[in-house]
């Protein structure tokens, strides 16, 4: 339980040089931050991204020809879950106005605003309603509504300047434009954002904001908006079927070229049903359990990617999938809290980050990729990062010195969450610093969608971190719980307007899973591998070695 | 650089015994006994609420609980998961809910059947002080109740435990609802930006801003006024260029 010697014995030399830098602190006198050409030349040798071989080209697909992680490739370069001839499209298992896929904030999102908007909604998701890097989500949520010191205008600024101005501009557009609106539908809703007695809302800087706009409840943003959102979507039953732990295999498209619905699976009973629906959301999250080159992740277990594979099938093109994120402070130490995020709201309230000699070596409030970058150089180029007892490099997190800035108190206050985690294992994050290292966090890009919500395909929609383009190619912290608002909105509302104005009837078909098979087929890709991915297999390899049924017999593997 | 020697130390998933590596969490103990989760895990995190796991110690009476994904398992844990627990949640039109601790009273009039025995206290794994908050409740007092309640994770441990039937962790996000959405003060300054969004007073700005080059936006990038870190609400940049007076006039 705590530290071992080795590391409180290191922790001395925090303690020592600690006093110095709060005092420069409180002085307003900080290490200097990188120029855009500096960050730009860190990232490119240091960043997880840049290493050469970690990608390659799309043999098959619309995005053919474009390099994505290997890991990606594998399940894009695969064959189906299920036979489409086995499938009978005449037998409908439930018919929709709006059939959302994801359970987590933009799904929920989407599927309260079709609700509003006059649709019968089907909300199928993995696993239960909830489960989604939403609810992990600690930090926080940007909004420009402090008018005497902000606009959406600054919002959109750092925006771009965080995702190295690649963002696609009409999406970033809507991101910040729309973000004071959604914190007021959320406070409206009766979610608990942490104020003052007169009711303005407290906000924190964050790294590459020019403003204080963070908003935030506790240091679990995500989960109060997730329960609220979540608990909404239960009060409007009537209008709104749930159905967990069932997840979309594939989409179905009908012969007029749209989205018709999708065939869901059912996880415990293993049956495929069919849904018919008018318009369809895609809003299934992101991908860090499919442990890009081996990093540790922060996201949840169902976090595989099902999205992109199923609408890539279906046509739509990828875009910026190519870069991810590696959350720079993502817990490392003790073993068990592994791939715990440490949400960046230390970072913002001015938490040092240092080597193993206690010293500064990077301004703590960087954009994310460009910290990360510098903690993986400090560890590979200086050797001055911390050494783990269970192996591999940690960096330095002075949360202890927050107290001596804000008042006693100030951690248990802030970070309740996490004093909890790190309570149970013996360390006191208000007197001891934590061990961070970069880990898998993000997925910036995705599939091509507008700021409509919509998709190349008439009748798909999609929000969320499924889609690309809002943060280009790096996202700052706060944007993305925005994002999953503003976008499961939008795309909820317009997939309500589309069901009721635009839907058409038409034969259903899953000929675009025909063809893809044979485009796998002649491309001559031979792989075991069958995607949607679902879920990640951490069973030990010995048991797995001994796992001798290779099918089902009867209904036992 | 890999560990020495891996101590090995029996735990008993649903009373059959396996034997694990020392300091694994439940959850990645249970994976490596052979199972592969499809409920009872979620975030891996300590939020979610999926993993809620009752067990018991050799020669021990009591029942803990714990997260299984934040919890090392120890030798000869006694355990299950409890992955889901039926419990009542009662609809309501939130709109229309009054802000006043009858609602609650309403909906969930089994709340008054609590006898304050504490089980639900002593089996939460984020020490919530459930009974406390029903207590709170009873007494009108949301406020104290809504931050009192604000770490559950909705597992429903507290629930499968109580002798009154209540579904304590729908009514404490019911607490939470009210107590944010209509006891809190409101945010005067969010209101009045919301309203400047839906008249599209942003709009100019914003098509200004997604016009320019990326040369251009670069400039405004550079330029850009940082807030200082220890700044409060009152600070005022100097450049105002972008706010929507300024911009305006």
């Amino acid at each position: 339980m705590g530290y071992p010697e080795s590391l409180k014995n290191l922790i001395k030399k925090i303690e020592e040089t600690r006093p110095d830098r709060v005092e420069k602190k409180k002085a307003g006198i900080e290490i200097p931050a990188m120029t855009l050409d500096e960050r730009a030349t860190l990232l490119e040798a240091h960043h997880p991204d840049c290493i050469p071989g970690t990608r390659r080209e799309l043999k098959v697909g619309p995005s053919q020809g474009y390099a994505v992680a290997h890991e990606f490739a594998d399940l894009l370069e695969s064959k189906s879950r299920v036979d489409p001839d086995k499938v009978d499209l005449s037998q409908i298992d439930y018919e929709t106005d709006v059939l959302v896929i994801g359970g987590g904030g933009a799904g929920t999102s989407a599927a309260l605003l079709a609700q509003e908007n006059g649709a019968k909604v089907i909300l199928t998701t993995k696993l239960r309603h909830g489960d989604a890097n939403t609810m992990m989500a600690e930090g926080g949520i940007q909004a420009a509504d402090k008018l005497w010191k902000d606009s959406p205008g600054y919002h959109y600024i750092d925006t771009l300047g965080g995702g190295h101005f690649s963002n696609v501009p009409e999406l970033a557009y809507r991101l910040v434009n729309d973000a004071p609106d959604v914190l007021h539908w959320l406070e409206n809703l009766g979610m608990m954002f942490w104020k003052k007695p007169d009711g303005t809302m407290d906000t924190l800087p964050a790294a590459g904001f020019c403003r204080s706009r963070l908003h935030f409840a506790g240091d679990i943003t995500g989960a109060e908006i997730m329960r609220v959102v979540r608990d909404e979507a239960r009060n409007r039953e009537e209008d709104i079927t749930v159905l967990e732990f069932s997840p979309v295999i594939e989409l179905i498209l009908n012969e007029n070229g749209q989205c018709a619905g999708a065939l869901i699976y059912n996880m415990e009973t293993e049956e495929y049903s069919i849904i018919r629906a008018k318009a369809t959301i895609v809003a299934t999250g992101g991908s860090g359990r499919l442990h890009i080159q081996n990093f540790v992740t922060t996201n949840h277990y169902g976090a595989t990617a099902d999205g992109i594979v199923m609408t890539y099938r279906a046509g739509l093109k990828l875009k910026f999938l190519h870069t991810l994120q590696y959350h720079p402070t993502g817990c490392v130490f003790p073993e068990q809290l592994e791939g715990l995020l440490i949400t960046e709201k230390f970072r913002a309230a001015g938490s040092h980050v240092l080597n193993v000699d206690g010293e500064q070596f990077v301004y703590e409030r960087e954009p994310r990729d460009v910290e990360a970058a510098a903690y993986i150089k400090e560890a590979n180029e200086r050797g001055k990062a911390v050494p783990r007892p269970t192996g591999g490099w940690g960096i330095w997190l002075d949360s202890p010195m927050l107290e001596l800035i804000y008042g006693e108190g100030y951690i248990k206050r802030e970070f309740p969450g996490k004093c909890k985690q790190f309570g149970r294992h013996g360390i006191d994050i208000s007197k001891e610093p934590m061990i961070v290292y970069p880990t898998l966090h993000y997925q910036n890009g995705g599939v091509e969608f507008k700021e409509t919500g919509e998709t190349d395909i008439p009748g798909l929609f999609m929000a969320g971190e499924v889609g690309g383009g809002i943060h280009g190619e790096n996202r700052l912290m706060g944007n993305s719980l925005l994002d999953i608002l503003v976008f499961g909105r939008i795309a909820g509302a317009n997939a309500a307007i589309y069901a009721k104005e635009k839907a058409q009837d038409g034969k259903m078909s899953l000929a675009h899973v025909n063809a893809y098979n044979k485009e796998v087929e002649e491309a001559g890709i031979e792989t075991e591998v069958v995607s949607p991915m679902l879920l990640p297999n951490y069973i030990e390899k010995k048991v797995r070695d001994r796992q001798h049924s290779s099918h089902y017999v009867g209904n036992i593997r | 650089m890999e560990a020495t020697e891996t101590k090995m130390i029996p735990i008993y998933i649903m009373g059959k015994r396996y034997e694990v590596p020392e300091g694994l969490t439940i959850m990645k103990a249970m994976e490596y006994a052979g199972y592969q989760y499809i409920r009872g895990c979620g975030c891996r995190g300590g939020i979610c609420g999926a993993c809620g796991t009752i067990y018991r110690k050799p020669g021990d009476y009591k029942i803990y609980s714990a997260l299984a994904c934040q919890t090392a398992a120890e030798p000869d844990m006694y355990l299950t998961q409890l992955p889901f627990f039926p419990a009542n949640h009662v609809p309501s039109n939130y709109a229309e809910l009054e802000g006043v601790p009858e609602d609650i009273y309403k909906l969930y009039p089994e709340l008054f059947r609590c006898v304050a025995c504490n089980a639900c206290s002593k089996i939460c794994p984020m020490d919530v002080p459930v009974m406390d908050v029903i207590a709170y409740i009873k007494r009108g007092d949301i406020e104290k109740a809504a931050f009192e309640a604000f770490d559950c994770i909705q597992c429903g441990l507290c629930t499968s435990r109580c002798f009154a039937e209540a579904p304590q962790f729908h009514i404490m996000q019911l607490a939470r609802r009210i107590y944010g959405g209509k006891l809190a003060p409101k945010a005067k300054h969010n209101a009045e930006a919301a309203q400047a969004v839906r008249e599209g007073k942003f709009d100019a700005m914003l098509n200004q801003l997604m016009s320019m080059s990326t040369e251009e936006i670069k400039k405004e990038y550079i330029e850009r006024e940082i807030e200082p870190e220890t700044a409060g609400d009152d600070w005022k940049p100097k450049d105002a260029k972008w706010l929507i007076e300024e911009f305006l006039r």
